[in-house]
């Protein structure tokens, strides 16, 4: 689904619809919402009055100038809605699809043992119902009876099918998705037009989008800033009219909108709504926009070790032989050992020997299964001729056997030292070996992990391990800590220590009893597979399950506000080249001394308003790209990235304008001219 | 230029030894002479039964409103009623409503702008229990709300310090023993300070003069240590009795950079002692980039200044009339240009408005660094208050940068959300709202334009300068201005007010809130605000919002007359 997002973006249609968008967006109750550009909306309306009836202020200027600033006007404002409507644009796509979804659904609802077929809108929290293969999950829900594999494509983009049955870690279900195979019962637990796919739908239309505390932040001193300018302009007509330079008052609004920060104003909501999408197109839906903020400024990441940090199965990755052994007979043996052995551990043990290259001759004789028991705590086979193998426990083995070799029982002490688990190897009650069973570490987290040292983050992993294993793992990825044979509860409590230091805290979590930290913590991010409890704690549930994405969730956080602070900054430097364009062009007449600060060169007042404010509006939808993917971010330190931000936001915000201008300037002053404007 | 760099040279030392003993004053430290002053204190206390029980912003504000409240009743009576009161030898009238209430506010507020004369205009009881009065209590306001603003930024609560116990040590401890010992220095230089009535004297071309005589020493000194700048006579410091020798002018100028200075370094030692208590500390590397960034606005206008005076008036030039020691008008010889330009920027950075030449007859650029300062109002400023402003700025400055590293905003700790954002941005906009509304105004209605004496773009800039000069607090005028009616003294008096009032109270409101919120610990992540890149990046800030606000009127104003003569 993201894919075909993707391609959707610039498609034609797609860009088509926002041109209209745009302009619907003008509608005066609409732009109200937006200080900055409702203030250019009203210039805009003053400036056509003026084309239309020009004696009505007594103001002798040409009536094509006020056409002209009139049209520049409508297309800053169009801009800027065009930039809203694009970003928003990208989501509805996404609507369409699951509104789709959501009303040809129906469902099969169980009423005193009698199924009965309903509208799923009508279905009420506490229902049951019934489905079967091949039908669509109605609701959300917690599976009562029955084990299905349920494709969950829909909501997560992930085609694998996922088994669901009652109780455990995999009872939830979302309405939505589609159950493959079998059939399950399930209690519907969300109220109707309050399920995943309904708050989804609201979430990527938008329409429930409020503004988050920095945006509401920001806007304040947007228009604050608006208010200054506006100041500075009306009071600048009286101060013109007591030396009786005449000022058109169509300059004065294009003066003032020129002033006033309708770069970021404009671009504000596109900002806002496109680090929404960025989250969504990573397929994590936040519930609102103040945990994608807060992603910006945590300091400590609450990591589990199995699944997140490491793969979550222990591999085979190394063999170690008694004195007396050849490695190619503890592999042989090893292999015998395994070849009924259906867990994951076992099937590392295959493939480890498989990649090594051995040729082991395989057995042509039946064989009998010993499988794992409690009891036994081994596993293995027994040959026709009497041969067994077997692999287990070091304990467990030792009593079976009744004695080690030196070797061996040093080769174990080392793996466990390790943070490893060691499998030891028989054959015919004869230990050949031991099998080093490591935690795995997912490969590239060591680098980012140091990443987010970088960017201030400190890590902590989690482990129900002892210590001893923990420490081996922790050094290995590179974490700043861990807790060992930790509990749930454990981590509520890591969660409220760093709190109370002040820390802002990002956790991941999917089981029912990491729902109260996911809740206490700053950003807790849930993963889809969970259970409900955990995806209603969390302000964050990631469709693919995928834990290591809240570092990717962070980096957007915090490319949110650097776009909006980037574009700020851009937008105040802006106003100096626009100053030295307008101010020197509307005293000329009146002070030609003013020639002086004429430093572009601007061919005539006219010419230099025009060029300011179109280049004024220009810029909106040349930073359209930055506003919809964000400021690009490597971490680094903060003195660092701030300082590379001035450069090119502050520094290049301060130039770039008085090169636009220029450039607006040589290319309009024939065209102005032709019309006799100049 | 030597006698520039070796006043500048001087101060440095000393506003750093001030500094630390402001911070010891704030932090209700043992400071020198500690028993003697908790004795004088103690009495104090006991006599105005103050119980010293810490105050949240809140109270501490309206502490300061209701006391301010009571000061300005009782000296506008006085002012109304000065004819019937003793110590009035000269037979001084009883001043007129609109002009009592403006000179009430006026030095109330610290800013000290005169539409009266002092020699003619006020009785001896008048000009102490009035004005020598408020420039204590009124320099000590400013300074104890900057001291609770400062607080609030370093301490875990809001409920911190109490005004009446902060308004009494900085008087006893600060501004008493200072001024006693500056006046004396004074009066050592021949700065009169008597109680005897004016006297007529014979001059050598045979014409009798009066001299205007009083208690000019005492309050002499106490107008430049508390950034007050009203003078004793009309013609301020440029008078011989007010600032009789070149030694005088340098007291002077040290006397009014000395405690907006200290305020700065006493702010970064709180912060530098905030995390380590016991390192050794000059002023912290916080309080270094403010001070730098202050000083860089400070020497770029004194330059500019000095450049242009030193330059002359090319209409002077063009008569004929030699101008290589400067432009001269309107300035005094023994001064020469060096100490008239570092007087005058000294008096509108340090926003004291205190002259001792007439700022109406500076160069056009010349006379726009001074308005330029005071709009500005953050280059080290009126006693206290200028940090405060300053503050406002390096908050919108951290809110800009933080988002550019993306984090949310924090100052030592303290996020910055929504509603001190609309406070600060309300601070930021008062002062050119109060400077160019008025502005905007006395050019539209008659009663404004009839001030006018000097029409063209140097009206314009009399306008300016004046509601520049009420909204900073400063106190000084173009002079030109025929300021002494009913238009003038009821609209500067509410710029004065609006001006001084409305940034106090907001600026009061932004320290609880941060006090009431969470500290965070620093982490690489954090956004430095001591550092030189956050430095220039406020000094930027400061300057584009600052100044952009009031480049079209300065355009008309200043710049025109400098494009006009030029």
């Amino acid at each position: 689904m993201t894919t075909m997002q993707k391609e959707q973006i610039f498609s034609k249609k797609f860009v088509l619809s926002a041109c209209w968008q745009a302009c619907l967006k003008f509608n005066p109750m609409y732009m109200v919402k937006n200080p900055v550009m409702f203030v250019v909306e009203i210039g805009f309306f003053a400036t056509i009055l003026f084309t239309l009836f020009p004696q009505m202020l007594h103001d002798d200027s040409p009536r094509l100038y006020n056409a002209i600033i009139a049209i520049i006007l409508g297309i800053t404002i169009w801009f800027a809605n065009f930039a809203e409507a694009m970003t928003q644009g990208r989501g509805k796509a996404q609507v369409e699809t699951l509104k789709k979804t959501k009303t040809s659904m129906r469902a099969r609802i169980i009423k005193e043992g009698k199924e009965q077929w309903v509208e799923a809108s009508t279905l009420m929290k506490g229902d049951r119902v019934i489905v079967r293969a091949g039908e669509v999950i109605p609701n959300d829900g917690e599976v009562i009876e029955g084990v299905a594999t349920v494709d969950e494509s829909a909501i997560t983009g992930e085609s694998a099918p996922v088994v669901k049955e009652r109780g455990g870690d995999f009872s939830s279900v979302t309405g939505g998705t589609i159950v493959t195979s079998d059939e399950i019962i399930i209690e519907i637990t969300s109220l109707p037009g309050a399920s995943f796919l309904d708050q989804m739908i609201a979430l990527i239309e938008g329409a429930k989008r409020q503004k988050t505390p920095n945006e509401i932040a920001l806007s304040t001193l947007l228009v604050s800033l608006t208010i200054i300018f506006l100041l500075v302009v009306v009071t600048l007509k009286p101060m013109a009219d007591y030396f009786d330079l005449m000022i058109p008052l169509a300059t004065l609004i294009a003066l003032m909108v020129c002033l006033i920060p309708t770069t970021i104003g404009g671009l504000l909501s596109a900002i806002g709504i496109a680090g929404m999408d960025r989250v969504t197109q990573f397929n994590v839906i936040a519930k609102d926009g103040r945990a994608v903020e807060a992603c910006g400024d945590v300091d400590v990441l609450i990591l589990d070790k199995t699944g997140t940090i490491t793969y979550g199965n222990r591999m085979a990755t190394s063999f170690h032989t008694a004195q007396t052994v050849e490695l190619q007979d503890l592999m042989e043996a090893a292999y015998y050992s395994s070849l009924a052995d259906d867990t994951p551990e076992g099937k590392s043990i295959l493939t480890l020997i498989e990649q090594k290259g051995v040729d082991i001759t395989r057995t042509t004789q039946t064989f009998e299964e010993v499988p794992f028991t409690a009891q036994t705590r081994m596993s293995g086979i027994n040959l026709e001729d009497g041969t067994t193998y077997r692999k287990g426990a070091f304990d467990t083995v030792k009593k079976y056997v009744g004695s080690c070799p030196n070797e061996v029982e040093a080769a174990v002490q080392m793996i466990s030292n390790k943070g490893g688990t060691p499998l030891v190897v028989t054959k015919n009650k004869e230990i050949l070996g031991a099998i080093y069973l490591k935690d795995v570490v997912k490969e590239g987290l060591k680098e980012r992990f140091q990443l987010l040292r970088k960017m201030g983050i400190q890590t902590i992993m989690c482990t129900g391990d002892n210590p001893l294993t923990a420490a081996a793992i922790a050094e290995e990825a590179g974490v700043d800590s861990f807790i060992a044979e930790s509990k749930p509860e454990d981590k509520l409590e890591v969660i409220r220590k760093a709190q109370r230091e002040g820390k802002v805290v990002a956790m991941t979590g999917d089981g029912t009893n990491d729902a109260p930290a996911l809740a206490q913590a700053n950003v807790g991010v849930a993963m889809n597979s969970g259970t409900n409890a955990a995806k209603e704690a969390a302000n964050m549930v990631d469709l693919d399950s995928n834990p290591t994405k809240i570092i990717e969730i962070v980096q957007i956080g915090k490319q949110l506000l650097m776009t909006r602070g980037a574009l700020t900054t851009f937008s105040i430097a802006n106003d100096v080249a626009k100053y030295f364009a307008i101010i020197p062009a509307i005293f000329l007449i009146g002070i030609p001394g003013m020639q002086m600060f004429n430093l572009m060169h601007l061919s005539s007042p006219i010419s230099a308003v025009l060029s300011a404010l179109l280049f004024n509006a220009l810029i909106i939808p040349l930073l359209i790209p930055i506003a919809m993917k964000g400021v690009p971010y490597r971490p680094m330190s903060a003195n660092r990235l701030l300082r590379k931000n001035l450069l090119i936001y502050g520094v290049g915000g301060l130039v770039i304008p008085f090169i636009g201008i220029k450039l607006i300037d040589v290319i309009i002053t024939p065209i102005l001219k032709s019309l006799g404007l100049s | 230029m030597l006698q520039i760099v070796f006043v500048l040279i001087i101060y440095i030392p000393l506003v750093l030894l001030v500094g630390r003993y402001v911070y010891q004053v704030t932090m209700n430290q043992k400071t020198v002479f500690n028993s003697f002053f908790q004795k004088i204190e103690n009495i104090l206390y006991k006599i105005t039964g103050v119980k010293q029980q810490e105050m949240t912003g809140k109270q501490y504000v309206i502490a300061l409103l209701l006391s301010n409240a009571c000061m300005i009743i009782v000296s506008y009576l006085i002012l109304r009623l000065q004819k019937y009161v003793f110590l009035n030898p000269n037979q001084i009238e009883n001043m007129e409503p609109t002009l009592a209430f403006n000179t009430v506010i006026s030095f109330m507020t610290n800013t000290n702008l005169q539409h009266y004369s002092g020699e003619s205009a006020m009785s001896y009881f008048a000009q102490m229990i009035v004005i020598t009065f408020m420039m204590f209590t009124s320099a000590a306001s400013g300074y104890a709300v900057c001291m609770a603003f400062c607080r609030r930024f370093i301490a875990k609560t809001d409920r911190i310090g109490n005004f009446y116990k902060d308004f009494t040590r900085i008087i006893v401890r600060i501004l008493l023993p200072f001024s006693f010992v500056v006046a004396l220095a004074l009066v050592w230089q021949g700065v009169p300070q008597t109680l005897a009535q004016n006297q007529t004297i014979t001059t050598l071309e045979g014409k009798s003069q009066d001299l205007a005589l009083g208690p000019i020493a005492s309050m002499e000194s106490i107008k430049h240590l508390g950034t007050n700048g009203g003078g004793f006579n009309g013609a301020n410091s440029s008078t011989p009795f007010e600032n009789p020798t070149a030694l005088t002018n340098v007291i002077e100028i040290l006397s009014m950079m000395l405690l907006p200075g200290a305020c700065v370094v006493a702010f970064g030692l709180m912060i530098a002692y905030r995390k380590q208590p016991h390192k050794h500390v000059v002023i912290g590397k916080q309080g270094a980039v403010l001070f730098t960034v202050m000083g860089a606005l400070f020497l770029i206008g004194l330059t500019a200044i000095y450049i242009s005076e030193k330059t002359g008036n090319p209409l002077i030039t063009a008569l004929g009339i030699d101008q290589s020691n400067g432009s001269m008008e309107g300035k005094e010889i023994r001064f020469g240009i060096e100490q008239s330009a570092l007087f005058t920027e000294v008096t509108t950075a340090f926003t004291t408005g205190t002259i001792n030449n007439m700022h109406d007859t500076l160069t056009p650029i010349g006379g726009m660094v001074p308005l330029f300062n005071m709009m500005l109002n953050v280059v080290f400023g009126g006693k206290g208050v200028g940090l405060m402003n300053m503050m406002m700025y390096v908050l919108l400055a951290i809110f800009l940068a933080c988002l550019m590293i993306g984090r949310t905003p924090q100052f030592l700790g303290r996020k910055i959300e929504a509603k001190e954002m609309k406070f600060i941005a309300l601070c930021i906009l008062i002062h050119p709202f109060i400077i160019l509304g008025f502005s905007a105004l006395a050019v539209s209605v008659a009663g404004g334009v009839e001030g006018i004496t000097n029409p063209g773009a140097h009206g314009l800039s009399q306008i300016l300068y004046e509601y520049a000069s009420s909204a900073a607090n400063n106190g000084s005028g173009f002079e030109g201005l025929a300021d002494n009616t009913t238009f003038w003294n009821v609209t500067t008096g509410l710029a004065m007010f609006f001006g001084r009032y409305t940034s106090i109270i907001l600026q009061l409101a932004i320290a609880t809130l941060i006090a009431r919120k969470p500290e965070q610990p620093d982490s690489v992540g954090t956004l430095q605000t001591d550092t030189p890149l956050f430095g220039t990046f406020l000094f930027t800030i400061v300057l584009v919002v600052g100044a952009l606000t009031f480049l079209p009127a300065l355009t008309l104003g200043p710049i025109q007359e400098f494009l006009t003569i030029r």
